[in-house]
């Protein structure tokens, strides 16, 4: 039997030493010093449980266990087989003890795969990468597989695109390479155009080498000698870096012709884009490479057919490509044991939003988001209450708290309405106005609207204006339904992706929040004191003493003197100019006497 | 830098070079140096972990201590950058998040020279495939 006593600085600050010593002295008082062995180990990583104990191999994780509490632990633990139920990790969810740490559910959260190597290596240098396994992938590609290997290991893994759709990545680049031709192309999509999105980003500048090698694995499944990864020069530190490593590549030979020894060609160019969102779109994106305006075409022909100067080219996503190496050197079956039933491994999240720990998140497909937005999230700024989040970016949807136990993989989410999409997470509180936020979206897709079908070029203006008039309380039930109208006809008529999924947070809002459109259109009322145009200030004239101050801040002038003094009172009180207020708020911060209300 | 012409060099060079990065791996040679990453992605640095790295070295050297600096990408905390972790032989890896100047001083005299804790450290919340 083993005791495990963590030895990481924090439990050593909560007196973890003394629990050794303790152990040492009592185990060998009964004689068991030579049965029962005290280790002190390295960190848990569940620092805010210390000091952890664990033991072996029954894996029975004790937490914040205090030196007085070693005796019963022997007594009770190592002596008569029973557990100590108090010192076990209780499950806030349902204040439950939870013996064994593989059910806790701080370990079961995060997992980093696409982001093995970020926030590890320096990604300036390739013996970092090649230290930790870097290019071995490839070398196993172009040694000891066929490129029909290749792809099918990548099916069987069940890889799917993580730019947002799902597409099976084996399947693509089956498809692709079925079109033999002299000229064929590896297209790496590092256009990340989601507002608050910047999983793709983070993958480039921690890991650039994962993109290399996996388009050269790539390039050998599907038979094409040229990478081309089209970026936004919004990205500098990401292009510098990707600079950086293919040309390291190159140096090592892990680039260029005959790589490895095995005869294989290929080399990779970087394309910059200025940063327009419809060239996230395959279609859009090839044509902004080749010089041509960022508009899309109709699929068919798709890019498999008649891409990057109307070679056969395959698209993939930046987080796709930092899967592929993994899959190969770890093996499809490896892979296809992590995440849900049709979503397999793990997706790289960006948290933002009204949540306590913003950051970069990866996990298990088949996490729930109850468990992304407490566990890991730790919940709402301010401990107040949770009221939505947004998945998918412009392309997708407002989910609620009866949506909290979804579990997230690429079919749950559609179905509640949202979609998967490259991985920004926005979480809402009721400070959130959910037709502003829907309008905030709208907005987006409007000004990137590319122009050239009119379902989403006009359509999405007059969804817009319609937004503008609730929001601004002139709008009427006609109007919520005609909301419905137009979108599902942009739903369906819309050439590409962009337009096609514009109108779906305006859709999962008034789903989800029917009752706060209303309100908008039928009280005149925000209640989450968003839309200024519905709300007004006034000033309790009984509360007021009249000093002043606040037309003092009023940058509009719209706040004078009344005639009336009220009793107890010096000074007359004051009154607001509606029709002057522009609702900035500073009359309220300024006012000590609590006068001032937004009604 | 010669080219590397098999998979079996990539394996001999991925040998030789994990000896490099085996005071981050494993943190058993007591006569291994300290080291400190910084995470710099854009996030990080528009944060400041540009400055704070700088002032890092100038302090350390000030200090006399010597520390291997690296950069590295994003780590995931985005609420607490600039964030460092600090790898001192024998002892665990720790994420400092917050990292200012006044922070940083702080970080080198009191937990790498004296080995007391200061404020700011963040759990580790993520398991990493090797």
């Amino acid at each position: 039997m083993h005791v495990l006593v963590c030895g990481g600085t924090g439990c050593q600050a909560s007196a973890s030493a003394q629990i050794i010593e303790n152990f040492q002295r009592i185990l060998a008082e009964k004689g068991l010093q030579d049965e029962v062995q005290v280790v002190r180990t390295g960190c848990f990583g569940f620092c805010e449980k210390g000091p952890i104990v664990k033991i072996m191999p029954d894996n029975t994780f004790y937490t914040q266990v205090k030196p007085e509490d070693v005796e019963k632990i022997v007594n009770e633990h190592i002596i008569k087989g029973r557990k100590v139920t108090d010192l076990l990790y209780l499950d806030p969810e349902n204040k439950e003890h939870v013996s064994d740490s593989k059910h806790m559910g701080f370990y079961r959260k995060q997992l980093r795969i696409a982001l093995r190597n970020c926030g590890f290596i320096n990604p300036e240098n390739i013996d970092e990468c090649i230290s930790r396994g870097g290019y071995e992938a490839l070398g196993k590609c172009l040694t000891e597989m066929t490129p029909q290997q290749v792809i099918d290991e990548v099916t069987k893994s069940g890889l799917r695109g993580r730019g947002g759709a799902g597409f099976p990545t084996g399947v693509k680049w089956g498809l692709c390479a079925k079109n033999k031709c002299d000229e064929m192309y590896v297209i790496c999509n590092a256009d990340e155009g989601d507002p608050g999105a910047f999983m793709d980003r983070s993958i480039m500048e921690g890991d650039p080498h994962s993109i290399v090698e996996a388009m050269a694995i790539c390039g050998y499944a599907i038979g094409a000698s040229h990478g081309l990864v089209y970026i936004r020069a919004e990205y500098p530190l990401a292009i510098h870096r990707l600079q950086i490593a293919i040309a390291q590549a190159r140096e090592y030979g892990l680039l260029g012709n005959d790589i490895l020894g095995s005869g294989f060609n290929f080399d990779i160019e970087l394309r910059y884009g200025a940063g327009a969102f419809v060239c996230g779109e395959e279609t859009a994106l090839i044509h902004s490479m080749e010089g041509k305006r960022g508009e899309p075409t109709l699929k068919p022909p798709f890019p498999a057919v008649s891409g990057y100067m109307a070679k056969p080219s395959n698209v993939n996503n930046v987080e796709t490509f930092a899967n592929v190496p993994i899959i190969i050197t770890k093996g499809a079956d490896w892979f296809a044991s992590i995440g849900s039933e049709k979503s397999k491994g793990t997706k790289v999240f960006a948290l933002a939003g009204q949540i306590n720990n913003v950051g970069l998140i990866e996990v298990p497909m088949g996490t729930t988001l109850r468990d992304i937005i407490y566990e890991i999230g730790g919940g709402i700024k301010g401990g107040r209450k949770f009221k939505a989040v947004q998945t998918g970016g412009p392309s997708g949807g407002c989910l609620t708290e009866k949506h909290l136990d979804t579990a997230i993989d690429y079919e749950s989410l559609a179905a509640a309405g949202s979609m998967m999409g490259s991985g920004g997470m926005v979480v809402m509180d009721e400070t959130s106005c959910m037709p502003a936020i829907a309008k905030f979206y709208l907005e987006f897709t409007c000004e990137e609207s590319c122009g050239k079908c009119s379902p989403c070029r006009i359509g999405n203006k007059r969804m817009l204006e319609i937004l503008t008039k609730i929001t601004e309380g002139n709008g009427t039930m006609d109007d919520l339904q005609e909301l419905r109208n137009l979108a599902a006809v942009i739903k369906d008529t819309a050439l590409c992706g962009l337009g096609q999924t514009s109108p779906n947070p305006v859709l999962s809002t008034l789903d989800n929040f029917w009752d706060e459109y209303v309100e908008h259109v039928v009280d005149k009322k925000c209640r989450a004191g968003v839309c200024k145009k519905l709300m007004s200030y006034e000033i309790d004239k009984e509360k007021c003493i009249g000093c002043g101050k606040c037309a003092k801040n009023c940058p509009g002038d719209a706040i004078s003197k009344t005639d009336y003094i009220a009793p107890g009172h010096k000074l007359p009180s004051m009154v607001i100019d509606s029709t002057k207020c522009i609702k900035c708020g500073a009359c309220i911060a300024g006012c000590k006497f609590g006068a001032i209300s937004v009604k | 830098m010669a080219k590397v012409k098999s998979l079996a060099e990539l394996k001999a060079m991925r040998e030789k070079l994990s000896n490099n990065l085996d005071i981050r791996e494993k943190s058993n040679d007591p006569d291994s140096l300290v080291q400190i990453k910084v995470a710099m992605a854009t996030c990080g640095i528009a944060a400041g972990a540009k400055q704070v790295m700088e002032h890092l070295m100038e302090k350390a050297d000030e200090l006399k201590l010597s520390i291997v600096f690296t950069q590295t990408g994003c780590m995931g905390y985005c609420h607490a950058e600039p964030t460092i972790e600090v790898k001192c032989p024998g002892r665990d890896p720790i994420v400092f998040g917050h990292v200012d100047n006044t922070r940083a001083d702080e970080i080198l005299t009191k937990y790498v020279m004296n080995n007391e804790m200061v404020e700011g450290v963040i759990p580790v919340n993520y398991e990493t495939i090797g």
